[in-house]
């Protein structure tokens, strides 16, 4: 075995970062993680996991600087915009039937996903009855999302997608650019709750009528996965939907019967009457 | 006689990708022992048309990359389009939507280097053509773990950047012709 020792001590730097701050990161993706570790340890200046792990019990500053590179996640506005506009398209004209929603954003990291969500339902007229819940588990993260402010630069990108996922105004409608960033109308989020959530360790808080969570079971093990796919069904009201990324499955969980294919293609399950 | 037998292939292409692997992967013998796993680089928001342009014309099993799905013998793994392909300790694939490395999703370096901590001695990490970087850091990390590492040989190579680079960071790796790359392969799976 290659690594033998680093794996010793990646194993014990996770049992650290649960024990004392409960973080439990111990059944994610080893993969994964151990390449945001490698990339933690030589940006923060450590010579070894050893010393990370001490530098992570004794010195509070680490925490934050480690949750950075172990949690946040890079996105886009309307990632995938056959997604949204399935959303659009297929699950909307059934939400339309509720006199309120509740949508959580599981995993909202920097809040991409949370913003295009409500933009999309304000699109489609619902945005006065739907209450969000944005959750993650990196404080740094949820307030990124609660701030809404992203590069210039990435702007183009975020309009195209938009435009795609069958857009009914200009996404320039929604901020305003200055300096270099652009800066999303906080009426867009008069309706979300940004909380504190993590899949691993929380229980269910509220019945939803659509959960989207991309490319976040992607990085959990089987278990961790079917922990939280439970929690989703368990959090779902009857016939809710919920959101995967394009590379994840409900294939091989234990709760796959508690489900059924609503747009396949997308990966947006309804659940099933029990 | 290298001590440990070979228990994997990857291999990592860019700019010229499809002509050099149309050179190896069809000659590849049904029956073939190894996977093999493959990053090439591809624009995001396009699906993956390389799985359907080599299962026409391979003998082996060619198929897109699942997360967590078992790796086995006999296959050819594609990286999807805007996502890493890596392999873990047990011998599966994990996929992930971590920043492009290398301004790439998927990305070489994420391949090699990954499955040069699963694999250690016991994987065939190769570079062939390409326009970019990619690779470089992903092919010392094959040979610093007692794998073998192998280029495209940079004068024969539709574009010489890549393997170059590649050479440079792991001087240790062998450059070799495509036909000899793929010879190569086969005597990997008779042993």
């Amino acid at each position: 075995m290659p690594d033998a020792v680093e794996d010793i001590e990646i194993q014990l730097l996770l049992e650290a970062l649960f024990q004392r701050y409960h973080y439990d990161f111990r059944h994610y993706a080893r993969a994964s993680i151990k390449r945001r570790l490698v990339q933690a340890r030589a940006q923060l200046g450590f010579s070894s996991f050893s010393s990370l792990q001490d530098g992570l019990l004794h010195d509070p500053l680490t925490l934050p600087r480690l949750l950075n590179y172990l949690t946040v996640q890079v996105s886009e506005m309307f990632r995938d915009p056959s997604y949204f506009r399935a959303l659009r398209e297929k699950v909307i004209p059934h939400l339309r039937t509720y006199p309120s929603l509740k949508i959580w954003i599981a995993g909202c990291s920097n809040g991409e996903e949370l913003y295009s969500l409500a933009i999309l339902f304000r699109e489609e007229g619902l945005g006065e009855r739907t209450l969000f819940y944005a959750t993650d588990i990196n404080p740094d993260a949820l307030r990124a999302a609660e701030a809404g402010v992203y590069p210039l630069d990435q702007i183009r990108k975020f309009t195209e997608n938009h435009q795609k996922s069958g857009a009914r105004a200009s996404l320039s409608d929604y901020y305003t650019a200055d300096y270099g960033r652009v800066v999303f109308d906080k009426s867009l989020r008069d309706r979300v709750v940004f909380s504190d959530h993590s899949l691993v360790t929380d229980a269910v808080f509220a019945e939803m009528h659509l959960i989207s969570c991309r490319n976040v079971l992607i990085y959990f093990d089987r278990d961790l996965q079917d922990r939280a796919i439970g929690l989703f069904r368990d959090s779902l009201a009857r016939k809710g939907f919920l959101g995967l990324g394009s590379k994840e499955s409900l294939r091989f969980s234990e709760h796959a019967t508690a489900f059924c294919d609503y747009v396949r293609e997308e990966k947006i399950y309804q659940r099933q009457e029990p | 006689m290298r001590p440990q037998p070979i228990r994997a292939v990857a291999i990592g292409a860019s700019a010229g990708a499809v002509q050099a692997l149309l050179r190896i992967l069809p000659a590849l013998p049904a029956g073939y022992a190894l996977p093999v796993l493959i990053v090439v680089h591809v624009p995001p928001d396009r699906s993956n048309s390389l799985v359907s342009l080599f299962r026409d014309k391979c003998a082996l099993r060619v198929k897109e990359a699942e997360d967590k799905e078992v790796i086995a013998g006999g296959t050819i793994y594609f990286a999807p389009a805007d996502y890493h392909q890596l392999v873990e300790g047990g011998g599966s694939i994990a996929l992930s939507s971590d920043e492009p490395v290398n301004y790439s999703r998927p990305a070489i370096d994420v391949l090699l280097e990954s499955a040069a901590d699963a694999y250690g001695p016991a994987l065939a990490g190769i570079v062939l053509t390409g326009a970019n970087h990619d690779g470089a850091t992903g092919l010392r990390a094959v040979a610093d773990a007692g794998g073998i590492a192998i280029v495209e040989d940079p004068a024969e190579a539709q574009v010489p950047t890549m393997p170059a680079a590649a050479l440079a960071a792991c001087p240790s790796a062998r450059p070799m012709a495509l036909d000899d790359i793929l010879s190569f392969l086969l005597t990997l799976a008779a042993t």
